[in-house]
């Protein structure tokens, strides 16, 4: 049952994939013709048809996207047009620790603050605490997260001098970009493990743990969080895959070296393949973290695998 | 229905969001200037309330001499038409696919269901990058990017409120009848199922808002000169240290409305219920 759950999810996966690659391949077929890039004023027509042939143009348009999926699966995503025309993937690999760094830090702050907060909401519950943590929530779910990072740019670095503006190396330059991009998630935290503690306060052997004589910080923070915690579980793959594309704004106010900052300087540059191979990179990412929460969820919780998926 | 208007959870958000509302639509009449039009001797004034302030521009002027405030009211209208715009397309096609997939069934609803997975496991914002770089900014392109984004929440919703009404009394009837499906699904189920789609709507106003700033503020949304909120954001960037409000007054205009909206849609999603407000096989 299981290998069938997981066989099923790796097609869904794959589909998704193949259908971003198609997009994006014909997206390249449309941004201009490349052929006239490289050419200059003076070229014949055969100069042109050479082109064509040495660059593959001439074929039809399927064995053109089989030849491109060929090269992506070699790691080969096509050069840059800037500078000294690095290689896209290349790029990538050079960006992708500083983002995967920040991402995680903001997901792991996300955790710290977010659980405390719901907790208390629901234990608070129609109090004040609990009317100031949904209060938290709810901006931290309508705020632009663009506009966040240069207000918080504004008053912790312009004003007060505390941190640096922007900028890669020092713990001190995570804290900005971090408490940025983990708004959203400590919202979403904050309410989903807010919902789930309400319902399990009012359970059965929550009530049972109360009647033993148990404390009721033991029965809170061990036996209804630990249950209360897998709705939250579920979403990890999506908070994840949201701080990946939220990097391009977050990456691009703070001058974070990541792929996000790399996709926002390729679009300033039109620079079209190495937009495609980010893109591509990040939708293979956000696929991916979906697909491994969802086995891992499958996992803890059997009734996914035998039921309606 | 009435106790809604006494709910303060409603009233107040309500308000605002509606004030924004008439904003956009009256916003030629509103703003004290043109938008566009700019003046070297008004450049970067600072808000009428700060020291050396000019009355007539209340929120002050940008590095062209444009009145921000005239801006702002005319990115209102903006940001609301393409909310507008791609609620209605993305609504209305979603929820008609969503509502055959549920009525039919069969190879119908497994090919759209699957077709609906697809789309919400694709990542929204690096899409809209990718067709922004490619077709350029245009206010056109967002709308339909945003409404591909869209449309697959509304066809999820659709369907599972078609399959909880689909097998009542007065379907069977109307069946029964010989009316044909067509007329079922738009006479009978559409009213029915509508109730939860606003609501789902109303809660993805925020979302559209914000989208379409993120957008703007990379450069791949409304295109300049036209004033959108995100773009005055992007363009203000660049004076946050001498002339912060130019950055602070577009963010704060995006933030009160995507909270009014916000709150008004949890409001709605509560009072409304939709799991206990609608009666089986009512009307």
């Amino acid at each position: 049952m299981m290998l069938s759950f997981i066989s099923k999810r790796f097609g869904e996966m794959a589909v998704a994939l193949l259908l971003m690659s198609v997009v994006v391949f014909l997206l390249g077929r449309m941004t201009g013709d490349p052929v006239a890039l490289l050419l200059s004023d003076y070229s014949t027509p055969q100069d042109q048809a050479r082109v064509e042939r040495e660059l593959g143009l001439d074929q039809p348009l399927v064995e053109q996207y089989g030849a491109f999926i060929v090269n992506v699966f070699k790691g080969e995503l096509g050069n840059s047009i800037m500078g000294d025309q690095s290689p896209a993937a290349e790029l990538i690999l050079e960006r992708f620790p500083a983002s995967l760094q920040l991402a995680g830090v903001a997901l792991l702050i996300s955790f710290l603050i977010g659980v405390p907060l719901g907790v208390v909401a629901a234990t608070h519950r129609g109090k004040t605490l609990d009317f100031a943590a949904r209060l938290v929530a709810l901006i931290g779910q309508s705020v632009p997260i663009f506009w966040l990072g240069i207000m918080l740019m504004y008053l912790f670095s312009v004003r007060l001098h505390l941190l640096p503006t922007s900028g890669y190396g020092t713990a001190a330059h995570f804290v900005l970009p971090a408490a940025t991009m983990s708004l959203f998630t400590i919202a979403a935290v904050t309410r989903l493990v807010r919902a789930s503690m309400v319902d399990i306060l009012n359970a059965e052997y929550i009530k049972l743990a109360r009647i033993k004589g148990l404390p009721e910080s033991v029965v809170i923070w061990k036996h209804a969080l630990r249950n209360s915690l897998i709705p939250v579980l579920t979403f990890m793959g999506s908070f994840f895959a949201n701080m990946i594309t939220g990097a391009v704004v977050i990456e691009t106010v703070f001058a974070w070296p990541g792929i996000g900052r790399l996709a926002y300087e390729a679009i300033l540059n039109r620079d079209f393949p190495v937009i495609q191979a980010v893109v591509l990179f990040m939708t293979a990412l956000f696929i991916g973290a979906n697909l491994v929460v969802d086995l891992l969820y499958a996992w803890v919780d059997p009734r996914i695998r035998y039921g309606r998926r | 229905m009435l106790s809604m208007f006494r709910n303060p959870a409603i009233v107040i958000p309500g308000a605002v969001s509606l004030f924004m509302v008439c904003v956009a639509l009256l916003a030629p009449a509103l703003a004290p200037f043109d938008p566009l039009a700019g003046s070297l001797e008004t450049r970067l004034l600072p808000p009428a309330w700060e020291a050396n302030g000019d009355m007539a521009h209340l929120l002050g002027t940008d590095r062209m001499g444009r009145d921000v405030l005239s801006r702002l009211i005319h990115g209102a209208k903006i940001s609301l038409s393409v909310v507008a715009l791609a609620l209605l397309i993305a609504g209305s096609i979603g929820s008609a696919l969503g509502i055959v997939a549920g009525y039919v069934g069969g190879l119908t609803e497994a090919l759209l269901m699957r077709l609906v997975d697809l789309a919400l496991s694709l990542p929204i914002i690096l899409i809209a990058l990718l067709f922004g770089v490619v077709f350029g900014p245009d206010f056109g392109n967002i709308v339909i990017i945003i409404s591909l984004v869209l449309w697959s929440q509304f066809a999820r919703m659709a369907r599972s409120e078609t399959l909880k009404i689909k097998n009542s009394e007065f379907i069977d009837l109307a069946r029964t009848a010989g009316l044909h499906p067509i007329a079922i699904m738009i006479r009978h189920i559409a009213p029915n199922v509508a109730g939860p789609l606003i609501v789902l709507a109303t809660l993805q106003v925020g979302t559209v808002i914000i989208i379409e700033a993120s957008l703007s503020f990379l450069g791949v949304g409304v295109p300049p000169p036209t004033p959108a909120w995100g773009s005055m954001i992007a363009e203000g960037r660049s004076y946050i240290v001498s002339e912060p409000w130019l950055c602070v007054i577009p963010g704060l205009a995006i933030l009160v409305t995507v909270l009014a909206m916000n709150m008004l849609g949890d409001a709605l999603a509560e009072t409304l219920n939709p799991e206990l407000a609608r009666r089986p096989g009512g009307h």
